[in-house]
């Protein structure tokens, strides 16, 4: 019989813990791909947020260090920096990155730092149970936006990659999302040119934002969840190359 | 040289690979001087936006094997607390240099010693400590820079050298030589890309029941290695001493001016000055106590390290305190004056 398809072998054999109809899965599969795809896993160290991410060490077979919350480009900047030769990823929620993290995240693309990012956005606060992150859209129910999120008082859904397109230091800035096959491989695609970009040492900060499912904090079916970012996060959240240097 | 200056080139001499800062008064000549020999000896200096970046940045460098330091004034090393903690649970190597000025809140640039509690408590949250050198001269502070990279090293723990404003400041002839390092582990669970190894994974969260509770209990154990092995005093004139002055730091340094003069007035006055302020030199404290005389601890604080004295003590010898908080610095005449004071009402 013919093999059509494997695990690629930056991704482990394990049960996951993450919840059904979870993007985070998807996307480890496609940074676990794109790894191996490129052949630099033995030079690649990645760093897992504070999040439901914390534990991406556990399914991704690479050098990994778990940082605190937001802190993750400052890490990568203390790696890269003395260590030219290596590919360093963060891998970052919405939470960690566009909430707690913002000042790291914006100084880190401030100063060109040659590292990549994987932006996962999914509107929520996932491992604390489902709290209103800066990406959480106008009217959506999180455990701290009972009434919907009002734009008075809890702000608008912060656009973190339009901010950071717009730094000289930031050389690379795409939004892709997972709802549907044709979109899982132009992520997979934008992975592989924010590392090869990063390989070929362009003086800047790559960044890939992944729309993606929480079905367990949006309370719907992972079916529903998909529908849900294809017709109401990607309004506020275009598709799309945001900035490409290359 | 001042203090900020030596310190930062005996890091160079030491192996430093990357310096991470931010500037805060008074030890900006620090990352002046990094931002300048830094690039000159091919290696990192990196301006951080804040002190949560700069303790972070040295977490990465560390994780990858590197020797990495941060320096700062006391409210940055409140604002880097949560890295050491980081720094703690993961087990990596890390120098912090903490120029001490007057607190609480922004208080002022002059010197103090208002952070011991912080330093010698651990700092963050949860059950850790960092090795704590407390030097009291520019020459000291530079000798103290090889030694705690190596001590980091060793114990995979944070070394955080408790200097302050006059000694940052402070110009004294400097002799910096490199100094023979001691064996030093392996660095086998570095960050270097896993190629023909399997991954390493650099963490501080441990969920599995129980985990942690092992972990902690492995960090406790480590600290009892380095209570028996690192802890450091200077003893000045204790043997046949009536009055026995603890103070650390630039205050030793007055103070022992005081036991010169105390001397020549025919008071029986000695000095124990920490080293390393933790560990703590419990046992020599303990031990001197065991003759009948009077302790007399001498802080630029309201009385942080004269806990650490009376639990040394434990009731043993009265322990008096004198000390001068928020940039105030206790002069030579002063200490004489309350030791003039103690040894009088005691003889009578």
């Amino acid at each position: 019989m013919k093999t059509v398809f494997k695990r690629t072998p930056s991704l482990k054999d394990t049960q996951t813990h993450y919840c059904p109809g979870c993007g985070h899965g998807l996307a480890h599969r496609l940074l676990a791909e794109a790894i191996d795809e490129l052949g630099i896993h033995d030079r690649t160290i990645g760093i897992a947020p504070v999040g439901c991410a914390v534990l991406a060490y556990d399914y991704l077979d690479v050098d990994m260090i778990e940082v605190a919350h937001g802190r993750a480009p400052a890490v990568a900047t203390g790696m890269k920096r003395t260590n030219p030769d290596k590919i360093i990823f963060s891998y970052q929620g919405d939470g960690d990155l566009a909430a707690i993290g913002t000042a790291e995240i914006i100084h880190a693309a401030h100063r060109a730092e040659q590292i990549t990012v994987i932006f996962i956005n999914n509107a929520v606060f996932g491992m604390t149970g489902g709290q209103m992150a800066p990406t959480t859209l106008l009217g959506q129910v999180t455990t701290t936006t009972p009434q919907g999120r009002q734009s008075n008082g809890q702000g608008f859904p912060l656009q973190i990659s339009e901010l950071l397109a717009i730094l000289p230091g930031a050389i690379y800035v795409e939004r892709c999302s997972v709802y549907n096959p044709a979109q899982i491989s132009n992520t997979k695609k934008a992975i592989k040119h924010a590392f090869e970009l990063q390989m070929n040492g362009a003086k800047g900060l790559s960044l890939v934002e992944v729309l993606s499912p929480c079905p367990t904090y949006w309370h719907m079916s992972p079916a529903r969840s998909m529908e849900w970012i294809e017709k109401e996060m990607t309004k506020v959240f275009p598709l799309g190359k945001l900035k490409d240097i290359a | 040289m001042c203090g900020n200056e030596a310190l930062s080139e005996a890091a160079i001499i030491a192996g430093l690979d990357a310096y991470f800062g931010y500037p805060i008064t008074p030890q900006n000549e620090i990352t002046a001087y990094m931002s300048r020999r830094m690039p000159e000896q091919g290696k990192v200096f990196v301006q951080s936006e804040s002190e949560l970046a700069a303790i972070n940045m040295v977490f990465g460098a560390s994780a990858t094997g590197k020797r990495s330091m941060t320096t700062s004034s006391s409210p940055g090393i409140s604002l880097m607390q949560e890295g050491i903690s980081y720094l703690a649970g993961a087990e990596l190597p890390a120098v912090v240099v903490n120029v001490m000025r007057g607190g609480p809140g922004l208080g002022n640039i002059s010197p103090s010693q208002g952070d011991y509690f912080q330093a010698t408590r651990g700092g963050g949250h949860g059950d850790y400590k960092t090795i704590v050198i407390a030097p009291s001269s520019v020459q000291e502070l530079a000798d103290s820079m090889s030694r705690a990279f190596d001590l980091a090293d060793i114990y995979r723990m944070t070394v955080l050298i408790l200097a302050d404003g006059i000694l940052g400041q402070m110009m004294e002839p400097v002799v910096l030589d490199k100094k023979p390092k001691p064996p030093l582990p392996a660095k086998d669970w570095a960050l270097t890309g896993a190629k023909q190894r399997p991954q390493n994974i650099v963490r501080s969260l441990w969920l599995k029941d129980g985990a942690l509770e092992k972990l902690n209990y492995k960090l406790q154990e480590k600290y009892r290695q380095v209570q028996k092995n690192e802890t450091r005093c200077e003893q000045y004139m204790v043997d046949d001493a009536d009055i026995v002055i603890v103070a650390y730091g630039i205050v030793a340094r007055i103070a022992i001016s005081a036991v010169n003069k105390a001397r020549q007035e025919g008071i029986k006055a000695g000095l124990i000055r920490p080293i390393t302020l933790w560990p703590f030199p419990t046992e020599q404290i303990d031990k001197a106590s065991e003759e009948l005389r009077i302790f007399l601890v001498v802080e630029m604080s309201c009385g942080q390290m004269v806990d650490d004295v009376k639990l040394a003590i434990a009731g043993k010898s009265p322990v008096v305190f004198h000390g001068r908080p928020g940039g105030g610095v206790p002069s030579v005449d002063e200490i004489l004056e309350k030791i003039r004071q103690l040894t009088v009402r005691n003889s009578v």
